[in-house]
């Protein structure tokens, strides 16, 4: 028993242990916290119905942060793979709404299929857009989140009792008796059943976590942040760069797609257009804001910048300004020398932490 | 561990003050139609909607806001046994924000809802409406889907596929053209659901549609390649089923390529006399559908307008007409079903079902004949037409 509780103290002492089991504990906590305030009936109509975007808001964070922080590209385009993932998700709900009678279920297959369908398209961009670095290609993730966008926009699913039918551009397909279209070109969908529930969108949240944290301290995960720290040096000791950091994007893809498809069935009408360059730039301010390569600090900022801007509310026009303000502030702060200051003395204390769990353990043994 | 236990209790202090500035808001109107809350602060029924306030569409959220708040003023001011508290909150013309909007509206306590002003934010929130049983009077969510699959949401404006069905009636009625070209917006509801209806109309009535060229958001500054294709291919007559904004530029920009067709609108394109910069005279033979004319001559629209005028420095429009017969037409049905403000959300949404479908509203935005319901929601009005004479509309017929 001693040994164990010692075990977790070194792991918890180490920097990827620590990480972890924040991102986890606040999640959980705020989770059975929010839990016990809904049923107490203390939470606003206003703070509930905004638990599942958060929900959806934290995965993609988390996902984009893989991109960003971890493999160290910049994508512009992320957006496009939850709008993949969105709609893809409704198809599959809508298809299996006779099928698959239970709701949690088909549930969660709409969004297995919303992560695959985005992980296809995160290769078919992945492949010619990670040959690129930098600027380029952030450029580049930007024009392909714009043309998803576009082609959903011109995309017109329906069903009837013969299956789906498909059309680009224009709905060249007759309906039989009792079809309905699914996406209805610019128009979007609509009659959508909303499955998304809190509890789906906190479970979704943990899978995120536990498989992205694990990759990250996986020997992919170091790989791929080798990757991100000396491309040369990787290849030198034979890491294949293009392999992990195809890896990295398509994951971060598939996870974005699973988001799209929670936020999607959380609402009964979505249009493409939702998912455009600036819900692209507003996830990339979550991670920034809570810091490149930090999972808690997504999940906190992602939280935090969904539930700020509703909160505003009581404050009326002056809201978007108040917004912009303390967005400023707080990037501000996150670049300031008081939290280098912080975070050094915090690293110090970290240190020998992990000195006096690395004796303990050894005098233990 | 020390510092991960303190970063979990920041994280569940975060939580908590979050649960707790909504509960704040909670506490002011706990009862959700607020019995005892309203009855204590006074008689007033509490009415809001949803609206963009800011952004792209911020011109007609405002002008709703400002023409419900006018007739609540008026409504207040008589001091009769109905009295009127509006609230709005900003819905960015995004159905995300639209239900975050509706929600805050409803933690204020709504007993009723004058639903959204646009017509996606509209679809979104009305099962939200159906599930909570508020009963909604959207002034201009047009879209079928509004009042579709739901029994407490009606409209105040009539329907899209109502007005593509008037446009191709009036051009193929009055024969106005042979050749039609259309430009429209194929990323708005309101634009491909009046077009829709409109070509089924045209191929029934023999209406050669000779081009189609759509235009997107954020692409709407430069129509020289639509107007071009409108020209080479013949187009006598321009059907734009589209908002004044892109319009007063389409009209603009075919002047400086000398392309002079004939212009038939619909009630999204009643404002255009009052775009900035926007040479007026472009506008002249202008056709459109409105249900609204603010330069009638009957004395219910000269007071509103001149009210209307001196409280906000703007002509009203269409939409601010609308929201004001809204709250009109709430002010009829309560008294005919003799509701108090002291009931609930649901009581209330019960009586406005079963009094709506009953009442003959005379309001700003009807014919004379006075504006009904039937029981889907569904408004009785029938579109006007008009057409921009030195400057002012002219009934067409």
């Amino acid at each position: 028993m001693k040994k164990v509780m010692q075990k977790f103290r070194r792991y918890a002492a180490s920097k990827p242990g620590r990480d972890t089991l924040i991102s986890f504990g606040i999640v959980i906590v705020a989770f059975i916290v929010m839990q016990v305030l809904l049923s107490l009936g203390m939470v606003s109509s206003l703070l509930e119905s905004l638990l599942v975007p958060i929900c959806a808001y934290i995965v993609m964070a988390v996902s984009l942060n893989l991109t960003v922080g971890i493999l160290g590209e910049l994508s512009l385009g992320h957006a496009g793979f939850m709008s993949v993932g969105a709609f893809a998700g409704v198809v599959a709900s809508t298809y299996l709404a006779d099928t698959v009678a239970f709701e949690p279920l088909r549930l969660a297959i709409a969004i297995v299929v919303g992560g695959i369908c985005a992980a296809i398209a995160g290769v078919i961009v992945g492949v010619p857009v990670l040959r690129l670095k930098g600027d380029y290609l952030a450029i580049v993730t930007l024009a392909f989140g714009e043309i998803i966008k576009n082609i959903v926009n011109v995309l017109y699913i329906g069903m009837d009792s013969n299956g789906l039918h498909f059309s680009l551009l224009q709905q060249s397909f007759e309906l039989a008796e009792g079809g309905e279209m699914i996406i209805n070109g610019p128009m979007g969908v609509s009659g959508v059943s909303r499955l998304a529930s809190f509890t789906s969108g906190f479970v979704l949240v943990l899978i995120t976590l536990f498989l992205i944290l694990n990759l990250i301290n996986s020997r992919a995960g170091r790989a791929i942040m080798s990757v991100r720290d000396n491309k040369i040096a990787a290849d030198s000791i034979g890491i294949s760069t293009t392999r992990y950091k195809l890896m990295a994007f398509v994951i971060s893809a598939a996870f974005a797609g699973m988001a799209g498809t929670l936020y999607g069935l959380n609402y009964t009408t979505i249009t493409a257009t939702k998912f455009d360059f600036n819900t692209s730039i507003l996830i990339l301010v979550f991670v920034v804001l809570g810091g490149l390569g930090n999972i808690w600090g997504s999940i906190i900022a992602a939280a935090l910048l969904t539930v700020l801007p509703e909160m505003l509310r009581e404050v009326g026009d002056y809201r978007m300004l108040i917004y912009a303000i303390l967005l400023i502030v707080m990037m501000l702060f996150n670049n300031s020398s008081l939290k280098q200051r912080i975070l050094e003395k915090r690293g110090m204390k970290q240190m020998e932490k992990l000195e006096k769990a690395e004796q303990s353990g050894k005098e233990g043994a | 561990m020390k510092k991960s236990l303190s970063m979990l209790l920041a994280g569940a202090m975060l939580v908590g003050t979050l649960a707790g500035c909504g509960g704040g808001s909670d506490a002011a109107t706990t009862d959700n139609g607020g019995t005892e809350e309203n009855t204590a602060t006074g008689t007033a029924f509490k009415i809001g909607g949803t609206a963009p306030l800011t952004g792209s569409a911020a011109i007609y959220g405002n002008a709703v806001k400002n023409g419900a708040e006018l007739a609540a003023q008026e409504i207040n001011a008589e001091g009769g046994d109905i009295q009127f508290e509006v609230l709005f909150e900003d819905d960015e013309n995004n159905t995300e924000k639209a239900v975050s909007a509706y929600n805050a509206l409803k933690d204020e306590g709504i007993q009723l809802s004058l639903g959204a002003v646009t017509s996606k934010p509209g679809e979104a929130i009305a099962p939200l409406l159906e599930e909570d049983h508020i009963f909604a009077l959207t002034p201009s969510a047009s879209s079928p889907a509004n009042i579709e699959g739901n029994d407490v949401v009606f409209q105040m404006c009539f329907s899209d596929p109502n007005q593509g069905l008037a446009s191709a009636d009036y051009i193929a009625d009055q024969q106005l053209g042979t050749k039609i070209g259309i430009i429209y917006k194929s990323d708005d509801v309101y634009s491909t659901g009046i077009l829709e209806q409109f070509k089924a109309e045209a191929e029934v009535k023999g209406l050669e549609i000779v081009t189609e060229q759509a235009f997107m958001d954020g692409a709407d500054n430069d129509f020289s390649v639509q107007l071009n294709a409108c020209k080479s291919a013949g187009a006598d007559l321009l059907f734009l089923p589209i908002y004044y904004t892109p319009a007063s530029l389409i009209l603009t920009q075919a002047n400086a390529m000398g392309y002079a067709p004939k212009v038939f609108g619909v009630d999204g394109m009643d404002g255009i006399l009052a775009v900035e910069n926007f040479d007026v005279a472009l506008a002249e033979g202008v056709m459109l559908l409105t249900p609204f004319n603010a330069d009638a001559t009957d004395e219910a629209t000269v007071n509103f307008v001149t009210k209307y005028e001196e409280a906000y420095g703007e002509t009203p429009n269409q939409f601010a007409a609308d929201a004001y017969d809204c709250v009109y037409a709430y002010k009829l049905a309560l008294e005919t079903a003799g509701c108090t403000p002291d009931m609930s959300a649901s009581e209330l949404c019960d009586k406005m079902i079963e009094t709506f479908p009953t009442i003959t509203f005379e309001g700003l935005t009807g014919d004379g004949a006075g504006i009904t319901w039937d029981s889907n929601g569904a408004v009785s009005k029938s579109p006007k037409g008009m057409v921009i004479e030195n400057g002012a509309y002219v009934g067409m017929d």
